[in-house]
């Protein structure tokens, strides 16, 4: 193994790193946007918004990341959507990830027994206030692990992006094996940082949901 | 709205699941400060009338009326949110599994809605939750939280927290039944005091000697109809439907 070259590299794919944090951190963003309006519209007493919730996750839940965002950037274009590898990078795969954040928070909103809602709305609480005071309160202590499953998913899903050429860790990888030859190197490399983020962020989600149960 | 109700008034209270029908035509009234206890086995549709009556069960049919004003209304979606919140803040109503909000300590529970719907302050939300805790001698467990109270004790801050909103009319759908044989009496206790400061109340129940003690009428529920009412002494003690007399055969055999 050639230590010598990956310590000469490697601040090139820390470089990259930050990529992939960033693209994480916004990718994270709208996928939790778009899990609340998605988990909003699955639960709304109005069926056509039910049906487009339904149909938003069994889209992007039922077809491979790489389509969507192939149609995305691909395809874009020819139906007038000009958007930059980076931009559609973390368009296409927060849509992805809001679909699996749907069921997620839906999930920790229906396991809230329905005398919660009940007990509110007897005292004269709204629909809405018996939702953010009762319900959402309890079911965020809930949400919490799941949803940091979904986050470490994101996290790796956004090596697909290297596909449509957004220089983060695993293009850069690809990139350095073009002139070194060395992919064993490059990808442990790419490799080793991607599990240092993902500790990071698996750490950080314990102690949120440590945070979260105490009080 | 000028028209002669009585304090609490269901007309004809209909109810369907389907085909299933849970109530059957049911007129009842209670007077204010009247205690009303409803008897009867497991489906007989007597949760289903309670919780009918502050539209947690909205009736298919028939009228509900509360101190003159018809709880269920037809009102565009909206408004008639508007109204129905309004409608519960004077009615309170107690569950067989308490149904305290976990995430909030006995005080919280009591002052939440009367600060988030009334707007009263800080101060005076305190002074409401030690007051109604008081009163149910939950004053000393004021600050734990659900997960820390026994079963009465749950139950009992569930009555604060209902009281706290000053209602006119209490329901109470089976308090009790949830509760181990030991942790009964306290709760009783509480419903005991409240009818001697009469409040009125409508109280479903499984316990016959409760019922006995304290309701001024009593109704025996079957199958949708009320079988049978009248005071407690009559329908315990020379009650005429075979259905009330089989019930209560059964329910005080059972219960020994």
């Amino acid at each position: 193994m050639d230590f010598e070259l990956m310590l000469k590299v490697y601040p090139f794919f820390l470089e990259a790193a930050w990529i992939t944090v960033l693209l994480s951190i916004l990718t994270a963003i709208l996928g939790l946007t778009c899990g609340a309006l998605g988990a909003a519209a699955r639960l709304s007493r109005f069926a056509g918004l039910r049906f487009v919730g339904a149909a938003y996750v069994s889209v992007f839940r039922g077809t491979p990341a790489l389509i969507q965002l192939f149609i995305l950037y691909f395809g874009g274009p020819q139906i007038g959507i000009q958007l930059d590898a980076f931009e559609a990078g973390v368009i296409g795969l927060g849509i992805n990830a809001g679909a699996y954040m749907t069921e997620t928070i839906r999930g920790a909103i229906i396991a809230i027994d329905k005398g919660q809602r009940e007990a509110a709305r007897t005292l004269g609480l709204s629909q809405w206030q018996a939702m953010y005071r009762i319900i959402l309160p309890q079911s965020a202590r809930l949400m919490v692990r799941p949803l940091g499953v979904n986050i470490n998913a994101l996290i790796k899903a956004t090596a697909l992006v290297a596909a449509i050429s957004v220089v983060e860790l695993t293009y850069t990888a690809q990139r350095y094996i073009g002139s070194t030859y060395k992919p064993f190197e490059m990808f442990l490399l790419a490799g080793v940082l991607y599990m240092i983020i993902i500790y990071v962020v698996g750490r950080g989600i314990a102690w949120l949901d440590r945070k979260v149960q105490i009080t | 709205m000028t028209e002669k109700t009585n304090f609490v008034e269901i007309r004809h209270a209909q109810k369907s699941f389907g085909t299933l029908e849970v109530l059957k035509d049911i007129s009842l009234t209670v007077e204010r400060g009247q205690i009303v206890g409803i008897i009867g086995s497991s489906g007989s549709g007597k949760s289903t009338l309670l919780r009918a009556i502050n539209d947690l069960d909205p009736l298919t049919g028939g009228e509900i009326w509360l101190d003159g004003v018809q709880v269920n209304k037809q009102l565009p979606h909206r408004q008639y949110e508007k109204h129905i919140n309004e409608m519960r803040q004077h009615v309170g109503m107690v569950f067989q599994h308490f149904n305290l909000f976990p995430h909030m300590t006995a005080r919280e529970n009591v002052t939440m809605a009367p600060m988030l719907l009334k707007k009263i302050s800080k101060e005076e939300a305190n002074k409401l939750a030690e007051e109604q805790l008081e009163n149910v001698g939950m004053l000393e467990r004021i600050d734990y939280y659900p997960s820390q109270l026994s079963g009465g004790q749950k139950q009992r801050v569930a009555i604060a927290r209902a009281l706290a909103m000053k209602p006119k009319l209490m329901l109470f759908d089976e308090a009790t039944s949830a509760l181990d044989p030991e942790l009964v009496e306290e709760v009783n206790q509480v419903m005991k005091n409240l009818a001697e400061q009469h409040m009125t109340m409508i109280i479903v129940t499984h316990e016959m000697d409760f019922a006995a003690s304290v309701c001024d009428r009593v109704l025996f529920m079957d199958k949708g109809v009320v079988v049978e009412e009248g005071p407690p002494e009559v329908i315990f003690k020379t009650p005429t439907k075979d259905r009330t007399r089989e019930f209560l055969r059964k329910h005080i055999e059972g219960a020994k």
